[in-house]
């Protein structure tokens, strides 16, 4: 009843294409910003910060950029980890060798070089494609692993090939307590998801998700398949390299290639596709999942104190991701922002449903 | 394929084998121990077959991308080297086997029929849950100790042709005879797709799903049968690899090692998967041994990928795929 | 509908029953000193890592069912599991954070390069016993930080020193077949500069995680024909390696394995091939028969209290290793309680205890551990305390000692750990203390 667009009319054209177009839901985003930018830095834990809400926050940003790739081009990544890793030790030889450099101008940096090297291993996306091209992309995963684990001017000749982060500071203040480095984040991932909101409306991400539907059409219709794939990739490896380099940054601190090994792809992929594809919102939503899920079951027998050994609560949460994995692939194989958007339709007729 | 890209690509391996067979042709003192490394790479890679053929099974029969195959083979060893503790090595193999089909059924029953007809991926997406759950489940249940398989595989290697070349060249006894299992459970399937009438009825699903329904084929029976193949072909694996490593959880693991494999053996072929784990293993050693010291070493790991890579870049359906005409 | 109420109630149960457990987690702190315990109890290093933690876990036990807890304050613990994984490990570190711990122990080189940034902030001890960072013994760069009983620079200095008792190793070559990690590459400016010094030439051998792929590893040391090869690998890595080497006939006898390559998971899946492998033993071997393992069968395994799934495993060589890595922060805790008063003391007192530790042969003795280690004495220039390990081999069925004592050379790591430390403070912006001031 409270969530119906009736009697909101549309006057211009600016109007009917803004980004929320019916004002509960610009009221909810901005009502659920105010509530993450003012009155979550006053209420969270500092292990809800620095356990949950920053990783959650950098992982998003990653799931949101694979997501522009796999959902929105339909070009199947299982790289993101080393496009990750790209950022994360681009952002950290920017930072040791020019210091004083603004720490937003070495993330920026350090996603431009996740570009590069996104766009080089994204070529092959011109010639296969599906499970080969997924298979592909393990290739560039692999070899950047090994990259910065062999050549020791990647780490600044670390002895032993771990690297740590420069203190953070912007302007002159730091980042140090668990609030501020979330609201650092929060800043980041807000403006990135409005941007990636913003170029999947636009020319851009329709071509994008011509290429998606059927490749041949959208050439036909004047659409490069060259310009749209590799673009995808651009911007993709763009976003997962300013991950990496806030997950390498802000949330461990100290790293080395394993932090963005393979897993970590698969990780981030589940996270595309249980939050749904092609859905920004379903990057959050997936991220959540994947994040906090694991936590929680890991949690949960400790909580209710069943005392269970430490190797069976870690068996029991593989087993019961596991399922829940298949449980929500067989329940909604769209995600989980098909889900929420399902609720909103049924929201909309409700109470008469007829 | 244009003549261009066919030439580039006959160049590329016409390079890639000049280098390997270099040390052959520049000193034939050199030559036993390329001989060596290459004996070594073609034994490990028909092992990588062994695990790539799981998942080509079973891609072919219901067009899943099966990232279990890896837990699977986990799951198979763990069973078996725990059962065998308590029982004689026969009824024990039996046990898993049957186990092993309980599980194709369950998979079956639980996750792909539920699933039909979702996008690959989806489906792929649900195989990596099943990997996580048997990953869980195989070690809550056997525990996730190092257990040592003993089935009778000799350990020491033999050095042959002692009068041919100084030194001789050295075998490795246990990857000989893995490789002669592998032999003999390749036969044994082409015999079972060729001959039977359930391999037949197999082929015909993986030629067409609808076709073959139509003409009385049950789809869930035969999608039953080949992951029950898929099961026997992993507890071969298990057994090969875990009497070679010792059964742990990295057995689990070997999954990703199949995948080049795949790709360059494409997902629908059983003799490409052979080739393909022929050549990536080859290529791996060569290139880890000869190349490795020059790029500072631990290059095979993604040398295999590459080199898939490069090949499907020129002929993009792989070794032996079905070449569908699809430029885009 | 009436489902969905049941479910709303179970959820609601659910949140009850979590805030409950939270509120009386709460209330036990008070009165006990926290220890977390960081284990891997699944995964792929499950095997080495579940000795170690049960070894840890059982000491802490003891302490509390013999002793009554450190000077009568119980030590309350609980296990986080890592998977050996960086971030995971990090989690464990901020979930455990809550409950007001003094001391860590990652038992991950990866995880501890993660903490030692965080606990100095926090002021948390970290005790990475026989592993971590190398130049992490200067404690006035890493104030937190306890290699205690050893780093990797003094295994690979000390393991030189064993093959150089058989024979000058001029013109010799010497294989690291290396976990491609930080852990495995810490050794190697150690053995860089001890290569140019004793003239032998060092071969770099990485393997990558998780270790089961060697055949090329071991087919080009089959080529080059090292006189040694040093094992720096950890979990399946090492029985691979072993396996392999037996695989390309390479002699047993020259491996030579850092101490965490060289305990029963090891070896035992190549079983009688293995003979002859030998291991640096950091302090201890597999040892059974010491007042501590009959306290721990006395006072834990024959109530039916131990942590490890079976009686025998108690005194082999990781379970030893927890053990003790769970005494030095005991140990820790009471020299603080010595200064301190006997209390619930907290991370930054502990750590004051942790770099006084005096631990002499008959203190040794007296914690039942006589034999197992050397005596150890910390301060704020030498935050290992000791530098002492010995070569012990594998017959087929045991481990025993074939060696003297080594003391690593402090004359050539002194000041590598110095350029380290410092190189490692001017990246972090930060000032080193002044070890002569610290009290």
């Amino acid at each position: 009843m409270i969530y119906r667009e009736t009697g909101q009319f549309k006057t211009t054209y600016a109007s009917d294409q803004q980004l929320f177009p019916i004002l509960q839901d610009r009221v909810f985003v901005i009502a659920f910003l105010v509530f993450a930018f003012g009155v979550m830095p006053f209420i969270a834990s500092e292990y809800m910060f620095r356990a949950i809400l920053v990783p959650f926050l950098i992982l998003s940003l990653a799931a949101l950029g694979l997501n522009i790739l796999v959902g929105y081009c339909g070009q199947v990544s299982l790289g993101t980890g080393g496009f990750m890793a790209v950022g994360a030790y681009a952002a950290y030889n920017f930072a040791v060798r020019v210091p004083d450099l603004n720490l937003l101008v070495v993330f920026i940096l350090a996603g431009a070089c996740a570009t590069l090297v996104g766009v080089l291993f994204g070529v092959p996306s011109l010639r296969i494609k599906g499970f080969y091209l997924a298979v592909a992309t393990l290739a560039a995963q692999f070899f950047i692993d090994w990259l910065f684990a062999r050549v020791k001017w990647f780490t600044n000749d670390s002895s032993s090939g771990s690297v740590s982060a420069p203190p953070l500071a912007m302007f002159g203040h730091p980042i140090e307590s668990p609030a501020q480095k979330y609201l650092f984040v929060l800043a980041i991932v807000v403006v990135f998801a409005l941007i990636a909101r913003n170029l999947t409306r636009g020319a851009v991400g329709r071509a994008w998700m011509a290429t998606r539907d059927m490749d041949v059409a959208a050439e036909v219709i004047g659409i490069r398949p060259l310009t749209a794939k590799l673009s995808a990739f651009a911007v993709s490896s763009f976003f997962v390299g300013v991950s990496g380099a806030l997950w390498a940054f802000v949330y461990l601190g100290s790293w080395e290639p394993l932090a963005f090994d393979v897993n970590r792809s698969f990780q981030l992929l589940f996270m595309v596709i249980i939050g749904g594809l092609g859905s920004i919102l379903g990057s959050f939503l997936g991220a959540a999942f994947i994040v906090i899920l694991p936590l929680a079951l890991n949690q949960l027998p400790t909580k209710l104190g069943i005392g269970l050994s430490t190797a069976m609560i870690s068996h029991i949460e593989l087993m019961v991701f596991g399922s829940l994995i298949v449980f929500f692939l067989i329940v909604e194989p769209r995600g989980l922002a098909r889900l929420w958007a399902i609720a909103k339709e049924k929201l909309r007729l409700w109470p008469f449903p007829h | 394929m244009t003549a261009t890209a066919r030439n580039l690509t006959f160049a590329f391996f016409a390079l890639l084998v000049a280098g390997a067979v270099s040390p052959m042709v520049i000193g034939s003192a050199r030559f036993p121990q390329w001989l060596e490394v290459a004996l070594g790479g073609l034994l490990t890679g028909v092992l990588y077959s062994l695990v790539a053929l799981g998942l080509v099974l079973i891609f072919k029969a219901s067009g899943v991308f099966n990232f279990a195959q890896g837990a699977m083979v986990l799951f198979a060893a763990l069973t078996l080297v725990r059962l065998m503790e308590k029982m004689p090595l026969a009824v024990a193999l039996a046990a898993t086997l049957a186990i092993m089909f309980a599980l194709a059924w369950l998979i079956e029953r639980l996750v792909l029929r539920p699933l039909v007809n979702q996008e690959g991926i989806v489906l792929f997406m649900a195989t990596l849950g099943v990997a996580n759950f048997l990953d869980g489940f195989g070690q809550a249940v056997w525990g996730s100790q190092i257990y040592t398989l003993n089935v009778g595989m000799p350990k020491e290697p033999k050095i042959i042709l002692q009068g041919t070349f100084e030194g001789g060249v050295l075998v490795d006894m246990e990857d000989l005879v893995a490789a002669g299992i592998a032999a003999a459970l390749v036969a044994a399937l082409m015999l079972f797709f060729q001959k039977t009438a359930t391999g037949r009825a197999l082929r015909a699903v993986a030629d067409d799903h609808q076709a073959a329904q139509s003409v009385g084929i049950p789809l869930n029976r035969m999608w039953v049968i080949v992951w029950s193949v898929a099961g026997l072909v992993a507890l071969v694996a298990g057994v090969v690899w875990g009497s070679k490593l010792g059964v742990q959880f990295s057995l689990s693991q070997v999954a990703l090692k199949a995948l080049p494999v795949v790709m360059l053996g494409g997902f629908t072929s059983i003799p490409g998967a052979i080739v393909g784990g022929l050549i990536i293993g080859l290529g791996e050693k060569i290139s880890e041994v000869y190349l490795g010291p020059a790029f500072g070493g631990g290059i095979e790991n993604w040398f295999a990928y590459v080199l898939a890579l490069v090949f499907l870049l020129f002929r993009p359906e792989g070794l032996f795929g079905e070449k569908i005409i699809d430029r885009v | 509908m009436k489902h969905a109420t049941r479910m709303k109630a179970a959820a609601f149960a659910l949140a009850a029953a979590g805030l409950l457990g939270a509120a009386m987690d709460a209330a036990a702190q008070a009165k006990e000193i926290f220890v977390p315990v960081l284990v891997y109890r699944t995964g792929a290093y499950a095997p080495n890592g579940v000795p170690w933690a049960d070894g840890f876990v059982d000491y802490l036990k003891l302490v509390n069912a013999r002793d009554g807890g450190v000077n009568g304050i119980k030590i309350a613990y609980e296990e986080c599991e890592t998977g050996y994984a960086t971030d995971r490990g990090v989690e464990c570190y901020e979930r455990l954070k809550s409950k007001k711990p003094v001391v860590f122990n990652p038992l991950s080189t990866g995880i501890s390069y993660a903490l030692i940034d965080k606990v100095p902030h926090d002021h948390i001890v970290l005790i990475t016993a026989g592993y971590g960072r190398a130049d992490s013994v200067d404690g006035a760069d890493f104030k937190y930080v306890f290699p205690m009983l050893g780093t990797y620079w003094d295994a690979a200095d000390m393991l030189v020193q064993h093959v150089k008792k058989k024979g000058s190793l001029k013109g010799k070559k010497i294989a690291l077949v290396y976990h491609d990690s930080p852990y495995g590459k810490e050794p190697i400016p150690v053995l860089e500069a001890l290569a140019k010094s004793e003239g032998f030439e060092l071969l770099k051998l990485p393997v990558t995680h998780p270790g089961v792929e060697q055949k090329a590893t071991w087919l080009q040391i089959r080529q080059q024909r090292p006189d040694y090869v040093f094992l720096w690998g950890w979990g399946v890595m090492n029985s691979t390696a072993i396996k392999e080497a037996i695989a390309v006939s390479y002699p047993r006898l020259q491996i030579y394995g850092v101490w965490w390559s060289a305990a029963e998971p090891d070896v035992l899946p190549a079983e009688m091939a293995a003979k002859g492998y030998n291991g640096l033993a950091l302090g201890h071997s597999a040892e059974k028969d010491n007042p501590i393992h009959k306290d721990m069968i006395k006072y834990l395994y024959d109530k039916g209290q131990g942590t490890a799934a079976k009686k025998e495993e108690v005194g082999s060589v990781l379970y030893n290793r927890g053990m003790l890595s769970a005494m030095l922060t005991i140990e820790s805790i009471r020299a603080a309680q010595g200064k301190y008063g006997k209390r619930v003391v907290t991370g930054e007192e502990v750590q004051w205890g942790a770099e006084h530790l005096n631990l002499d042969a008959a203190r040794l003795k007296a914690l039942g551990v006589e034999g197992m280690m050397q005596p150890v004495k910390t301060s704020c220039m030498d935050h290992a305390g000791v530098h002492k390990a010995r070569i012990h081999t594998w017959d087929g069925s045991q481990w025993s000692y074939t060696s003297d004592w080594y003391e690593s050379n402090s004359k050539l790591l002194r000041p590598m750990i110095k350029a380290s430390a410092d190189k490692y403070a001017a990246e972090k912006k930060f000032e080193a203390r002044d070890c002569s001031k610290a009290m």
